[in-house]
């Protein structure tokens, strides 16, 4: 997918969570990419964030820590 | 009489728990108080001659042929309008009945035709049975006095009271020369649908049944419910079926396969074809009601377009070429291995039907999962109800409506939100109507004037007409109001809820920001309105909360549906009849492709694809290793695809290019893909682009489940032979079997067994069951043995209720200088999603195009005159349409239906999405309006490129 795209639908992820109670913000967004997201997209975001967090919102960055990085695809 | 004919008992079933116990022909009958004296004796066998009662129907009391006679009272009594009473001894034939009866009926026959032998009702006609009931053998007054029969007398003057047949509704005609004017049309249009189209025009003899103004029934109000055909005792209201085929020899109870409502229905056979559809009394989704779709819109199932032989052609831009089902099948597997074994195991995946059966849909999510061992494997919901299932799971544990549809007959305000039952969901509609007319209070919250706001005998008492896109500050800011006027139910939440998440939620509520006031300036609606709606839903006894597409469609969709749980937890509004939180379900089956585990992120159940312990029991079952890791969504299919990570695919009975969004991005990635395999009734838009086309069977032709908005689990039974060989199940078993799968299930009822063993919620469903209890709604298993027609009913599934914090975020999808309008879509009675069905019914005599609805205000400063051919274009496309110039729609949105391939709204639509599902923001796009002279290219390109990937290869004759 467009790395826009990558970026625009993980920060609207965050965009939800940043109203949630502060404590759960970022584990919920790891909670939500983990769940929903398929490894290509989370393999995506992780590239990206790899090699540079412009555009991500803090949210979706502080979440990184706790999203599965996927196993390599066979 | 028809050996079909469903029992009447003449007036409606009382609903009392209080008995009586009456006499009639010296039989003792206990009854419950309030019934009546002929229904009664109907259910003590006793049947007591009847013309204008009908238990659809209150008692009129006007044909007297019922009459009785009751011990103790003077004169006869009308049987229908009298109740029961302790002790009652009723008599139903004494030489003075029958001899008032026989008189009776010898007036109601001298202005009758007696062409009994030619007539549609022959053998279904009660007038005809009453004169044989009464022993009627001669009619002492001729035929040839005054009369409504004759065109012209034996003089041949014409006959001023003669009036010619009406056949301008495409599936019944209207008599009145075989009319009795027993009203029973009429009533059952007022009481049973709530159109109010018809009346009994003059007085006296010159009595006639009149659609409207005496207008013709199809330019009328009426709306084709057939509840007055049903309900009319001659061939006065007939179905042209019957007319044409005759009267039907047996009957099949089954399930409409149209919208979520799951009406059940009576197929009326004579031998494989079907006469008609009559619903069946005893269906507990529609109570013997019906629209026009599936009362009368099946005759697709039987259209010359109809693709019956599997087709195969390499390149999309080849001609299809018919071949063998064996062919067709090793084909698509050689396929699907070749792209798995290139592009990886996830390269490929399915689409399950949400207009499919539940065993149906089941097979093919287990065909991704255990043949092509990822989780590729998406459903129609994520294009409508995904937010559902992410909302009401976050906020109660569960993703389903907690009400059954009964449970409106107890509610006392309503809140319609993002919802057009009238025209979505007409049945539910009509429940709805006559509670409202009962005296039950309505809050609209939708953009456009829906027929609900103001229609006959119902008038919403708050209309928030918001701007698209502001739901969720609607919703906040009603829960501000409740808030900050203490109008919360405290001992609900104390008791069912985290009380401390209460208190988070309150005060996030609380802020200023979400008051009424504050967020009037860009929802439109006024504070004041708003304020009233929240404390008549606060405070005016049950509230039920009905919610459509118009909330979930929404880049805030997730939010929304949490948004609204939490309304109904913060005012107690649920757990009980006539309250809760009801999504009403766009197609027949996407409640029950969503509880068969048709999501890519969880398996039947909705238990996540994570969890071990579930994967486990599948993996026993199917003896393989599943995939833990969520597959691709839909949207995220089509994005791989583009990125050449996604090359294959099955879709059964969805047509993704015509009903996802942004048209030209679903093509492109359908475009990119090696090996698309569409399984459907017609070359749909889908097929433009597939490679392989599998024959499709329809609702008729197989054996199965469908369940309902309600969680309702209804059986669909078989009455026909698959006009393409196989049902849609047989094809993805035999796809299984070509792929190398051991898979072996002769029955539909084997794929239940295996969802009852495998999914708790549908623990003790079995076919047998089904047939005995009629219905179920999951939870159906040892804890609750009947099913569950409420939810949450001592506790939530999750525990406590979870209050959760819903903060407004506007829609990046703006309006500006060169898109300054807001679209919104939305769909019509007669035609159904992308039409591919109602299209091929005479339903498009009602809606034979998709039209633009805009403002006078605005159609004027573009200078837009009613029937103008406009130009609808946004940031993704243009497409053009007719303007239907109204004030249904606010200055500054526009409104259209998606119903037609040639239109294709979706060319417009943007690939906004909800944020947690990725469900797509069709209900806001910001476009421009302006005449045009013809279609757009794109929709001449469209139009050429359907054509030719339409093309068959003629097959050479054999020598």
């Amino acid at each position: 997918m467009s790395p826009d795209k990558l970026i625009y639908m993980a920060n609207q992820i965050a965009r939800f969570f940043h109203s949630q109670p502060e404590q759960e913000a970022a584990a919920g967004v790891a909670e939500h990419i983990n769940k929903f997201w398929e490894p290509r997209m989370r393999t995506q975001l992780f590239e990206m964030t790899d090699a540079d967090n412009e555009g991500f919102d803090p949210l979706v960055i502080s979440a990184l820590s706790e999203i599965r990085r996927p196993e390599v695809q066979q | 009489m028809s050996n079909v004919r469903q029992k009447d008992y003449g007036t409606p079933a009382s609903r009392a728990e209080a008995t009586v116990t009456l006499t009639v022909d010296g039989r003792e009958i206990t009854v419950p108080a309030g019934t009546s004296v002929m229904r009664a004796s109907a259910e003590a066998g006793v049947g007591i001659p009847k013309l204008c009662a009908t238990d659809m129907v209150d008692a009129f009391g006007s044909c007297r042929l019922c009459l009785v006679e009751i011990d103790g009272r003077r004169g006869t009594s009308a049987s229908c309008t009298t109740p029961v009473e302790a002790g009652m001894v009723v008599h139903t034939q004494t030489d003075r009945l029958k001899k008032l009866r026989k008189g009776v009926m010898e007036l109601y026959i001298s202005d009758h035709p007696l062409d009994c032998l030619t007539c549609a009702a022959n053998g279904d006609c009660e007038l005809q049975d009453m004169a044989g009931a009464v022993g009627l053998r001669d009619v002492r007054y001729g035929y040839k006095g005054e009369n409504h029969v004759f065109a012209r007398d034996n003089s041949g003057e014409t006959n001023p009271r003669f009036m010619p047949k009406d056949e301008s509704n495409p599936y019944f005609t209207y008599d009145p020369s075989k009319c009795i004017v027993c009203s029973r049309c009429v009533r059952a249009c007022e009481e049973v649908q709530g159109t109010f189209a018809l009346t009994i025009e003059n007085r006296g003899f010159a009595s006639r049944v009149s659609p409207s103004m005496h207008e013709t029934f199809l330019s009328s109000e009426c709306v084709s419910c057939g509840a007055c055909v049903q309900a009319c005792p001659t061939a006065t209201l007939q179905e042209k079926s019957v007319i044409e085929i005759g009267t039907p020899e047996h009957a099949v109870v089954t399930t409409c396969a149209y919208c979520g409502v799951g009406c059940s229905f009576q197929a009326e056979m004579r031998g494989e074809e079907v006469v008609r559809m009559v619903p069946w009394k005893d269906g507990k989704a529609n109570r013997g009601h019906s629209c026009v779709k599936g009362r009368f819109a099946w005759g697709y199932a039987t259209h010359k377009d109809r693709i019956l032989n599997p087709m195969i052609r390499e390149k999309t831009s080849d001609p299809w070429r018919e071949v063998s089902w064996e062919e067709a099948l090793a084909y698509t597997a050689k396929e699907f291995r070749r792209i798995q074994h290139q592009y990886g195991r996830t390269a490929v995946g399915g689409i399950t039907s949400s207009r499919c059966t539940n065993e149906e849909t089941y097979l093919v999510q287990k065909l991704v999962r255990a043949g092509f061992r990822n989780n590729n494997v998406d459903t129609c919901a994520r294009v409508c109800h995904s937010p559902t299932g992410y909302g009401l799971g976050k906020a109660f544990g569960t993703s389903a409506g907690t009400q059954d549809f009964d449970s409106v007959e107890h509610t006392d305000v309503v809140i319609v939100i993002g919802a057009n039952p009238t025209d979505g969901h007409p049945v539910f509609a009509s429940r709805l109507k006559k509670r409202l007319r009962q005296g039950a209070k309505l809050v609209v919250i939708d953009p456009r004037r829906t027929d609900l706001v103001k229609s006959p005998h119902i008038k919403a008492a708050h209309h928030l007409a918001l701007k698209p896109g502001t739901n969720v500050a609607v919703l906040t800011a009603l829960a501000h109001a409740i808030v900050d006027e203490a109008i919360f139910d405290e001992s609900f939440i104390r008791e069912r809820c985290d009380w401390s998440e209460f208190e988070d939620w309150a005060s996030f509520v609380s802020e200023e920001r979400h008051s009424p006031e504050a967020t009037e300036s860009y929802t439109g609606v006024p504070a004041g309105e708003l304020r009233a709606a929240a404390r008549l839903f606060a405070t005016g006894g049950n509230g039920a909360i009905y919610y459509g597409l118009g909330v979930t469609e929404h880049s805030q969709g997730s939010t929304a549906v949490m948004a609204l749980a939490n309304l109904a937890m913060a005012t107690g509004n649920i757990g009980r009849p006539g309250v809760g939180v009801n999504p009403l379900r766009g197609q027949n089956n996407v409640q029950g492709s969503c509880d068969m585990g048709s999501f890519p992120h969880e398996l039947p159940g909705y238990r996540h694809i994570s969890g071990g312990e579930t994967r486990e029991i599948f993996e026993k079952l199917w003896g393989v290793e599943l995939d833990n890791e969520p597959g691709l969504r839909i949207p995220n299919m089509l994005d791989a695809a583009v990125d050449g990570t996604f090359r294959g695919i099955y879709i059964q009975g969805e047509d993704i290019l015509q009903s996802d969004p942004d048209t030209k991005h679903v093509a492109a990635g359908l475009d990119a893909m090696e090996c698309v395999v569409v399984h459907d009734l017609f070359l749909n838009e889908t097929a433009n682009y597939a490679h392989v086309f599998l024959p499709g069977s329809t609702f008729l032709e197989k054996d199965g489940t469908f369940t309902n908005a309600e969680r309702r689990i209804n059986r669909v039974r078989k009455v026909m032979t698959p006009k393409n060989g196989y049902a849609d199940w047989e094809v993805t078993l035999k796809l299984a079997q070509a792929l190398g799968l051991d898979w072996n299930y002769s029955h539909p009822s084997e794929i239940m067994a295996e969802i009852a063993a495998t999914t708790p919620s549908f623990g003790k469903v079995t076919y047998e069951y089904l047939d005995k209890m009629g219905s179920v709604q999951w939870p159906c298993n040892e804890a609750h043995p009947e099913g569950s027609p409420i939810m949450h009913v001592d506790g939530f599934v999750r525990g406590k209720g979870k209050f959760i914090r819903t903060e407004y975020v506007a829609t990046d999808e703006k309006t500006g200088p060169r898109f300054p309008l807001l679209l919104t879509t939305g769909r019509i009675l007669s035609q159904y999603n992308v039409g591919a069905q109602t299209r091929r019914t005479a339903n498009v005599a009602w809606h034979e195009e998709d039209l633009l609805e805009i403002h006078p205000h605005d159609a004027e400063q573009r200078g837009i005159v009613e029937g103008d051919l406009v130009r609808l274009a946004s940031r993704s496309g243009e497409t053009s349409l007719r303007a239907k110039i109204t004030d249904r729609v606010s200055p500054g949105v526009v409104y259209t239906t998606f119903h037609h391939p040639d239109t294709q709204a979706n060319v417009v639509t943007t690939d906004y999405t909800d944020w947690a599902t990725n469900c797509p923001e069709y209900k806001v796009t910001a476009v421009q309006v302006s005449p045009a002279n013809g279609p757009t290219g794109w929709q001449r390109d469209y139009d050429e490129q359907a054509r030719q990937s339409r093309r068959i290869e003629a097959v050479e004759p054999a020598e």
